[in-house]
């Protein structure tokens, strides 16, 4: 009886959704991360992840072919990347209030777009989209096969580009040297290390990620863009990678928790927990997280503070 | 002719209202340990930033090793062979010992960094000085004393030739700065050259080669170590004649003010730091607590001022227990903090000299009109009476706290508390990093409040200084008050013992005074 009720939200299926859902926002943290991690918030992420959705679709639309879509929506990413980069480490704006602004950007020009070249609103024509694709051997074990062996290769790339950022920030040259400006600028000065270049990089790669995720929802987990159609997860995806305190696989688990949510979702409704109270999830578990319920998340010392030489 | 192995040569640097560097000519030999001295904001640590590449010269040329070079940011100054640890550490809190040093001078295989490597470059480097680290600690769990190798072996382990220490002892205990100055002396034999900027004379008479002096951004002169004396040091660093011991009058001391009674405090590891320590404190008396630095001084201090609560214990404040009110509560029944280290405690950095004259007082009146705003007419007079009379340089109640030099952030923090006319004055390493001149006038200052029937708590690391103002002492090691002397029974010597954990019965016997504890 209770293993029913169990399995009935636990079970292949659900796990294999979740893993779906999970994908844009693995992607957008991961970008989270490296800004962050060089000291520069990046509250932006929705935006350059609505951008990159754009343009991925925008670029597969011409070309017939979704993976130059895919790079499309990289390099879209990374400029409006560079746009928040400019902005915050250059002229020393206030790191929110650019991010901020590069959302409500990303959405007027993206509608704007939308409507120029296609001349319709709402949701672009269909284009091609990646294909899911089956795992040779992986498919046949038992319940794992069933949960990652038929996905779309989006969600593989996503799964390895955590291990990559692991490693390259806790195992590269780089990877030191980008946490050493996220936590004393001046520290790393001292020794050498250009902050200003650091953080840019940071900045652009992040967008670039971000461009990424959203990519997957237009050219992969659907083959079209729809207005708005990021719907937030940009900040859920900052949200995890705090919950994940800033670390390559805590924010993956909290990307899988989050898009676990999603996934229960409309099975909770069906058992009367309504859809918007499971949206709030979130939000809640960031806030838990920042309250220090869980160890504490703290985050890189110097972010949000501009770095001046003198 | 001896090799100059850097050559300054006209150096010239302006700030916002001050020339911070005027005209400066200065060479340093191939070997030597040169030391630098001067008051506060004479321009010493904008020198040697200017050298390390942090800082452009608005004029004047840097001639390394006979050739003259320009020194853009730090890493050329790293390629040239120049090494700078700096008066408020460059360390990065959440990383290891190791990649600090490490940092951006990694030993690496394709960009993979090789700890094992790493690891073993540093230990080896360390015991090769005698820079006792612990490689793989993170460096927010170590102590000053540590982070300050640490500092040392970065310079090091990027082979500098000439090492920049910018007042390495203001943080050291006196064994410390023992093994500080071995260090210094292995480097020396070794080839290295050392600049060392520091406030305490007796420094330079010990380590130095040469020494020179700067007063309000100008050179005054350079001297062979060995041919000049306390005397002449001091006059040409303040420019007149200082008082190195202060004068007082004996004590007259009063009713209790404070009283401590059985109080037990965990420090932030959750250790026991302070243990069963009971103290009486009346009006009018100097208490100096000595102690090597981490023997549950700091927390004893926060205990009584409220940042932290004990475990068990009171202390009364005229009668009324306050171990349990907040900070704030505390120091509005007249209290007053100095902290030890004024960039956590004592000051808000990016804020103006003026509004860190006020902090704690912010919401009281006269700085506060119609109970929600602003009284910017109180605060400026404020602000300038203190500025003129603390001598804070320069004189500008506008400017941000940051770009003061170091002593002139310690002595807003002292205008500021003493301002209060407090009942109760707490100081912890109340003149750590002030130059003479400042330490004379701060010692005087502690003096007058006590004169005025405060009783005044010092917590200091300077045997120097707790011999000089106190009244009595009281010797903590491993979280116990383990004797309380009078001034006349105490000298360095016995002190010493004490603080190093010796018996009091004994440490009695040996100077045959006969008297001990209470
Ligand atoms: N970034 C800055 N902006 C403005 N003024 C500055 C800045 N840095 C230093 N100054 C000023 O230059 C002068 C010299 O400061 P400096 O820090 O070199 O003094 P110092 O000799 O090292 O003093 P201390 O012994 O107190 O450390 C001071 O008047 C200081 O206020
Ligand atoms: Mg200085």
């Amino acid at each position: 009886m209770w293993w029913e009720y169990i399995t009935y939200f636990i079970n292949a299926t659900v796990l294999a959704a979740a893993l779906r859902m999970a994908t844009p926002l693995i992607f957008a943290s991961m970008g989270g991360i490296f800004s962050e991690r060089s000291g520069v918030i990046n509250i932006g992420l929705e935006g350059m992840m609505l951008t990159g959705a754009f343009m991925g679709m925008l670029v597969t639309f011409y070309t017939n072919n979704p993976w130059i879509g895919l790079m499309g929506a990289l390099l879209s990413g990374g400029i409006v990347g560079m746009v928040h980069a400019v902005a915050a480490v250059r002229y020393k704006v206030d790191q929110v209030v650019s991010g901020t602004a590069i959302n409500i950007f990303a959405v007027g020009f993206t509608v704007f777009m939308l409507r120029t070249i296609f001349d319709v609103a709402g949701t672009s024509p269909a284009v091609p989209r990646i294909r899911t694709v089956a795992l040779p051997i992986v498919r046949h074990i038992p319940v794992v096969g069933e949960i990652i062996g038929y996905q779309n290769p989006m969600v593989y790339m996503a799964l390895i580009l955590v291990v990559v950022v692991h490693i390259f920030l806790f195992h590269t040259v780089w990877g030191l040297r980008l946490r050493s400006v996220g936590e004393h600028p001046k520290a790393a000065d001292t020794v050498g290390i250009n902050v200003f270049l650091t953080r840019y990089v940071a900045v652009i790669t992040s967008g670039a990620l971000a461009g990424l995720g959203g990519a997957y929802l237009s050219i992969a987990h659907l083959s079209r863009f729809g207005d708005e159609m990021t719907a937030g997860r940009g900040f859920i995806a900052l949200a995890a990678m705090i919950f994940g305190k800033w670390t390559p696989f805590g924010a993956l688990g909290a990307a899988l928790l989050f898009g676990f949510a999603d996934a229960v979702q409309m099975r909770l409704q069906e058992v009367g927990i309504p859809r918007h109270f499971v949206q709030m999830i979130p939000y809640i578990l960031t806030m838990v997280a920042l309250a220090g319920f869980i160890g504490r998340a703290t985050p890189p010392k110097s972010i949000g503070k501009p770095y001046e030489k003198e | 002719m001896v090799e100059n192995i850097l050559e300054l040569s006209h150096i010239t640097k302006r700030f916002p209202g001050v020339v911070a560097n005027d005209d400066i000519s200065l060479g340093i030999r191939k070997g030597e340990i040169h030391a630098l001295v001067g008051e506060n904001g004479s321009g010493k640590s904008t020198l040697m930033s200017i050298v390390y590449g942090l800082y452009q010269a608005d004029a004047g040329e840097i001639i390394f090793k006979g050739v003259p070079v320009r020194i853009g940011d730090p890493r050329t100054a790293i390629e040239l062979g120049l090494g700078m640890v700096f008066q408020h550490f460059m360390l990065v809190d959440t990383l290891t010992v190791t990649e600090n040093v490490i940092l951006h001078a990694e030993p690496h295989n394709w960009g993979f960094v090789d700890y094992k490597r790493a690891v073993s470059g540093v230990e080896e480097l360390a015991t090769a000085y005698g820079l006792r680290v612990d490689a793989r600690a993170r460096v927010a769990d170590i102590s000053v004393g540590q982070e300050q190798r640490v500092e040392i072996l970065k310079a090091l382990y990027r082979q500098a030739e000439v090492l920049i220490l910018d007042e390495p002892t203001a943080v050291l205990t006196p064994q410390e700065t023992e093994e500080l100055f071995q260090v210094m002396n292995n480097l020396r034999e070794q080839g290295t050259t050392i600049v060392f900027i520091t406030h305490k004379i007796k420094e330079v008479l010990t380590i130095s080669d040469r020494v020179s002096v700067l007063r309000r951004g100008k050179l005054v002169g350079t001297r062979n170590t060995a041919e000049t004396g306390q005397r002449e040091l001091a006059e040409m660093m303040v420019g007149r004649e200082v008082l190195l011991r202060v004068k007082k009058e004996p004590a007259k001391p009063a009713e209790t003010v404070v009283s401590v009674a059985g109080l037990q405090v965990r420090d932030r590891r959750g250790m026991p730091a302070v243990k069963d320590v009971s103290l009486e404190l009346r009006r009018g008396e100097v208490l100096g607590i000595a102690g090597v630095e981490g023997n549950g001084q700091q927390e004893l201090v926060e205990a009584i001022t409220g940042l932290t609560t004990p475990d068990t214990g009171q202390v009364l404040l005229r009668g009324e227990p306050i171990q349990a009110l907040s900070p704030m509560k505390i120091k509005r029944r007249g209290v007053s903090y100095i902290p030890e280290d004024r960039h956590k405690r004592g000051l808000i950095l990016e804020y103006s000299v003026a509004d860190n004259l006020i902090l704690g007082l912010h919401s009281d009146p006269p700085f506060v009109e119609r109970y929600l705003f602003r009284n910017e007419r109180q605060i400026k007079a404020h602000a300038a009476r203190l500025v003129e009379s603390y001598d804070v340089r320069p004189p500008n109640p506008d400017q941000i706290i940051r770009t003061l030099s170091g002593g002139n952030q310690q002595k807003v923090v002292v205008a500021r508390e003493f301002s209060r006319s407090p009942e109760f004055l707490v100081c912890s390493q109340p003149t750590r990093g002030l130059d003479i001149g400042a330490i004379e006038f701060i010692h005087q200052e502690i003096i007058r409040q006590r004169d005025q029937g405060t009783g005044v708590l010092l917590v200091s690391a300077e045997l120097d200084e707790i011999l000089s103002l106190s009244d009595r002492i009281a010797v903590m090691f491993d979280g116990r008050i383990v004797a309380v002397l009078s001034i006349d029974e105490a000298d360095e010597q016995r002190l010493g013992y004490l603080m190093l954990g010796g018996d009091p019965q004994q440490a009695a016997g040996e100077i045959e005074s006969g008297v001990t504890a209470k």
